[in-house]
């Protein structure tokens, strides 16, 4: 994978960041920061019949975070729960698709990790699991 | 460019004539300036976060542990006397550069932070009460901000702040007010590590003392770069870090006043700080030891004190005289790229600080566009600042520093970064 963060397609999701916005009524919410550089990330979803059926985020950090997080809510729209749960940093990696050195993770992550909180804090998914700093 | 005098010649101002050594010829005694990053020379830019390291310092270090590597203060044998006289050494070098009285009054810590924390623990405990006034000032780094607010919280004493203006210059009327409320200390940095704002801590500290309040200077930022002078300042408490001046990592300096120092309890225990142990009591060890538990860093300590030669050879005039110079570059090639600001004071207040942004790119793509374009290290972030951050409005800034080994094609390479990096976000 290149190490070229910059790529058109990054970019076009840091412009024109998909699902952009906030949700009258979601039933699973959650926000945080990235300390290093002040990246900002809130998710709203909305949950019906086991799959997700809006997602909205806000937030405001480098393309890196933006982009990642525009992608993420591309991957889950209409996604069950079960899948969502299963989301994980390679997936992320995937969907960018260049190699993030070890200062950026934290941007990359973000709306991961803001992701599997909601689902935490709304009782979808087992809290913790995803919200652990990596050794490496 | 200004070079630089090879000899320390303190008495004479014409150095510009007397050039030996220009900045291109230093940047060979520092072995990672040769190295590539994503296959491109390094362009350091980061010298505020910690400065590169000359192959003096380095060997220094390494010949510690080669020749002599004992531990201090307790072998009667030849190596542990060795290390022990270097160890003091270092320590008597550290007074002179900054011209304190005696070299008892240089107490070797791990960092700024730790030094900071220090005082805070020891003479803050000791004298701030509650409803007692701390006063520090918008632009503090985050180490000398939270050691107060932790000394605020345990003892219910008061903190207030010296605003700055719009340019970073500190609000010196507002100053005088709150001096009227009789503060116990002002907490202060000289030299901005974000706006790089050369504070006037001459005046800063005379005030304070006029209204009966000792002074801390954060000098962190200034030691490095420009000529300090301890009893010139009249500081109480004065406190720097060996890695932003050439030195290694894990030493830091507390200046203090000796009749301070000595009232003051000691901060932590251990071996070393003490005279007499029983079980129960104990007595404590004379300046500087009384306030060194345990095992000193012995090795980062003779290395600060290499830092101290090369940058006495250098002249510490010299050396501020270039960064002017770098920065009145750097300000001017900054300027030509549009859609780009800067923070902070004009040249004749700032130190080798530069901080801007660029559009609307967030600083760490700027950051990371830089490093991988044009190989520069620049700091992007809100540089443990956040109070000053929020002061401007801005969640991150990206910011360059200047060194002794900082050339005007380094300047050059940050600009052509950022001209590429306009190019990728297309503003």
């Amino acid at each position: 994978m290149s190490m070229d963060y910059y790529r058109e397609y990054i970019l076009d999701h840091y412009r024109n960041p998909r699902n952009y916005g906030t949700l009258e009524n979601p039933n699973a919410h959650a926000e945080d920061s990235n300390p290093l550089c002040g990246d900002q990330l809130a998710i709203d979803l909305l949950v019906e019949g086991g799959r997700v059926a809006e997602v909205r985020f806000k937030g405001r950090g480098c393309a890196i975070s933006q982009a990642s997080a525009s992608m993420l809510s591309e991957m889950i729209e209409g996604k069950t729960v079960d899948e969502v749960v299963q989301l994980g940093k390679d997936d992320v990696l995937d969907a960018l698709g260049i190699s993030i050195s070890p200062a950026r993770t934290k941007c990359a992550f973000l709306s991961l990790r803001v992701l599997h909180r909601s689902l935490a804090l709304a009782g979808l998914e087992k809290p913790g699991d995803h919200d652990e700093a990596d050794d490496e | 460019m200004v070079a630089f005098e090879n000899r320390p010649n303190p008495g004479r101002t014409e150095t510009v004539q007397s050039v030996i050594r220009s900045a291109e010829e230093i940047r060979l005694d520092f072995p990672i300036l040769a190295r590539q990053v994503h296959g491109k020379p390094l362009v350091y830019l980061d010298s505020g976060a910690s400065s590169q390291k000359p192959h003096a310092v380095i060997e220094t270090m390494t010949e510690y542990y080669h020749m002599y590597n004992a531990n201090v203060h307790r072998g009667v044998y030849e190596i542990s006397e060795e290390a022990t006289a270097r160890m003091e050494k270092a320590r008597v070098k550290v007074a002179r550069f900054i011209n304190a009285r005696h070299s008892k009054q240089v107490i070797f810590t791990r960092n700024t932070s730790e030094s900071i924390n220090l005082v805070a623990y020891s003479w803050g405990g000791a004298n701030i009460h509650a409803g007692d006034l701390i006063i520090a000032t918008e632009i503090e780094h985050h180490s000398n901000l939270v050691p107060w607010q932790l000394l605020a919280q345990r003892t219910g004493a008061r903190l207030e702040f010296i605003p700055v203006d719009d340019d970073g210059m500190l609000r010196m009327d507002v100053y005088a007010q709150l001096l009227e409320q009789k503060p116990k200390l002002v907490a202060f940095t000289q030299v901005s590590n974000v706006l790089g704002t050369i504070t006037p801590a001459k005046e800063i500290i005379a005030q304070a003392h006029a209204a009966g309040a000792l002074t801390l200077v954060d000098a962190a930022q200034s030691v490095p770069h420009i000529p300090v002078d301890v009893q010139g300042l009249d500081a109480d408490f004065l406190c720097f870090s060996s890695h932003k001046m050439l030195g290694p990592t894990g030493i830091g300096v507390l200046y203090g006043k000796r009749d301070l120092l000595e009232a003051m309890p000691p901060f932590m225990g251990g071996g070393d700080m003490i005279r007499t142990v029983h079980l129960r009591e104990s007595t404590w060890n004379d300046l500087p030891w009384k306030f060194e538990a345990g095992t000193p860093a012995i090795a980062e300590a003779i290395g600060l004190g290499a830092a101290i030669d090369y940058l006495n050879e250098l002249g510490m005039q010299n050396i501020a005289q270039h960064e002017r110079e770098i920065t009145a570059y750097a300000l001017e090639q900054l300027q030509t790229i549009p859609g780009l600001t800067i923070y902070g004071p004009p040249l004749e207040q700032r130190g080798g600080v530069i901080s801007f942004t660029l559009g609307d790119i967030h600083p760490h793509d700027l950051a990371s566009i830089l490093d991988q374009e044009a190989g520069v290290a620049i700091r992007a972030g809100h540089h443990c600042a956040q109070p000053l951050m929020e002061r401007y409005g801005l969640a991150a800034t990206a910011r360059a520093t200047f060194y002794i080994y900082t050339t005007p094609s380094d300047i050059d390479a940050l600009v052509q970064g950022l001209h590429k990096a306009i190019e990728i976000f297309g503003f």
